[in-house]
C-alpha cells in the first residue's frame, strides 16, 4: 500500500535527531513493548510480512507522532485483536483511554500465489526497470524507485515473495537483486556523484 | 470503542503497553521472567561491539577482509555472530573514493548480530526519507563531511540482505592490536554516518 511508512525521498521532515551513542531502550515501556510483541507472535502465528503490514496500516497522523516502539505496540495489539485473542473494548477498559490501533487490510486474501520463479531472469550488468503500479497491500518496493530504471549488481538468491505472503498461507518464491539506480534517474535534484541501492524480488522488475 | 459524541483522549502509552501486558499475562501467554530476560538479552549479548570485533579483524588480516567482501554472512559466523537479522550479510567497503551508508526507507531493517537493535534516530522518519534523496548533505549535517570527488553509495535494505560498512583504517595504526583496533570502530563508522 502506499501508506506513509514508504518514506523515502519525502521533504520537510528537519534535521536527524542524532547522538552517536544512545541506550538500547529509552524508556522501561520500549523493552517491555518490544518483547510483547514477541509474545503475540509466538501466539498468532501471523503469515510472513503480516506484522510489518500490521505497521504499515498505522494512521498516518499518528505513525508520525509516534515512537518506533510506539509502532510495534499498535501492530502487535492489532494482530492480537484481529486474531482474536482479545478485544479493542478489553484493551481500552484495560488502559483507561483510547487504544488506537492500525487500519484494515486493503488487500484480498492471496489465494493463487502463481508459479515459484527458478533461474533467474536477469544477470549482474543487466538495465532493468522497476515495475509502475501501486498494489493496495504490503510490499517491499519502495515508491520513489517505480517506473525507474537501474543495473543489476547483485544476485542475492531465492526468497518468498512478502507481498505474497503477508496476505495468506500461499508461497511464491523468487530470485532476489540489488540494482543501483543513479540518483539523477530519481531526482530531479540529484546530488552528484550519488548512487542508491535497492534490493528487489524478480517480479518487481522488467527488461529496460 | 465507544462511539459517542467525544472520543475519549487516547491513553498513555505506558499504560497502553500495560494493558497489553495484562491481558496476554492472563491468557498464561507470558511465561514467568520472559520479559525481563529478554530486555537484558537485547541490552547485553547484541551490539556494535560485535560488529567492531569484525572490522578489526578485516583489517588486521588481509585473508579475512578478502573472505568478508566475498562472503559477508560466513566470514561473520567465524567469529560467531549470527542469526536473526544477520541471516544474509553483505559487507560493503569505503576507500579513498567511495563511501558506503546503509538506511531502510520502508522500516528499520539493520544487521542485529553485529550491530544491536537500531538507535531511535535510524527508524525516525528525518533520517529514512532523506538519506536516500540527499545523502551528501545529510552526512556532512551529521558531522560526515566528504570530499565532493567522493563517490556515496546508498544501500536501501528493501529485502533479506542486512548491510554493514566496513570503515577505512586510520592512519598510524599499524602497531595497534586487534583488540585496540576494535575500540576505535564506532556504531556510526559501521552505518556509514561517520569515518574515522
Amino acid at each position: 500500500m502506499d501508506g506513509i511508512h514508504d518514506l523515502g525521498g519525502m521533504q520537510g521532515f528537519g534535521a536527524v535527531d542524532h547522538a552517536p551513542a544512545e541506550p538500547v531502550f529509552h524508556e522501561p515501556w520500549e523493552g517491555r513493548a518490544r518483547t510483547l510483541m514477541e509474545v503475540v507472535l509466538g501466539a498468532v502465528q501471523p503469515n510472513g510480512g503480516e506484522f510489518r503490514h500490521a505497521i504499515e496500516r498505522m494512521v498516518p497522523g499518528h505513525y508520525l507522532t509516534s515512537s518506533y516502539y510506539e509502532h510495534w505496540l499498535t501492530a502487535a495489539a492489532t494482530l492480537a485483536v484481529e486474531h482474536g485473542l482479545f478485544t479493542r473494548e478489553d484493551l481500552e477498559a484495560r488502559a483507561g483511554g483510547a487504544f488506537p490501533l492500525s487500519g484494515p487490510v486493503l488487500a484480498p486474501p492471496v489465494t493463487d500465489p502463481g508459479a515459484d520463479r527458478g533461474e533467474p531472469r536477469f544477470g549482474v550488468g543487466d538495465q532493468v526497470r522497476v515495475r509502475e503500479w501501486h498494489p493496495p497491500g504490503h510490499t517491499r518496493c519502495p515508491r520513489y524507485i517505480r517506473g525507474k530504471t537501474g543495473v543489476v549488481v547483485r544476485l542475492d538468491g531465492s526468497y518468498s515473495v512478502p507481498d505474497v505472503e503477508a496476505h495468506g498461507s500461499a508461497r511464491r518464491h523468487e530470485p532476489t537483486y540489488s540494482v543501483r539506480f543513479d540518483a539523477g534517474e530519481l531526482w530531479s535534484d540529484a546530488q552528484h556523484g550519488v548512487c542508491v541501492h535497492v534490493d528487489l524480488w524478480e517480479s518487481y522488475l522488467e527488461p529496460a | 470503542m465507544s462511539e459517542g459524541a467525544h472520543h475519549p483522549a487516547t491513553s498513555p502509552v505506558e499504560d497502553r503497553v500495560a494493558a497489553l501486558e495484562a491481558l496476554l499475562t492472563e491468557r498464561g501467554l507470558v511465561p514467568d521472567g520472559f520479559i525481563e530476560q529478554t530486555i537484558h538479552r537485547y541490552e547485553t549479548e547484541i551490539g556494535p561491539m560485535n560488529g567492531a570485533k569484525v572490522v578489526a579483524r578485516a583489517w588486521a588480516d588481509p585473508d579475512y577482509k578478502q573472505r568478508l567482501l566475498a562472503d559477508g554472512t560466513a566470514a561473520i559466523a567465524e567469529l560467531g555472530f549470527g542469526g536473526a537479522e544477520g541471516h544474509h550479510m553483505v559487507v560493503v567497503e569505503n576507500t579513498p573514493t567511495v563511501h558506503n551508508v546503509i538506511v531502510c526507507t520502508l522500516c528499520s531493517c539493520y544487521p542485529w548480530p553485529t550491530l544491536g537493535l537500531p538507535p531511535a534516530w535510524y527508524k525516525d522518519p528525518p533520517y529514512r526519507a532523506r538519506m536516500v534523496r540527499e545523502p551528501r548533505a545529510l552526512l556532512a549535517e551529521m558531522g560526515c563531511e566528504l570530499p565532493e570527488d567522493t563517490e556515496i553509495r546508498v544501500w536501501d535494505s528493501s529485502a533479506e540482505v542486512r548491510y554493514l560498512v566496513l570503515p577505512q583504517r586510520p592512519a598510524q595504526t599499524e602497531a595497534m592490536s586487534e583488540t585496540d583496533l576494535a575500540g576505535l570502530v564506532t556504531r556510526d563508522s559501521m552505518i556509514g554516518v561517520a569515518r574515522l
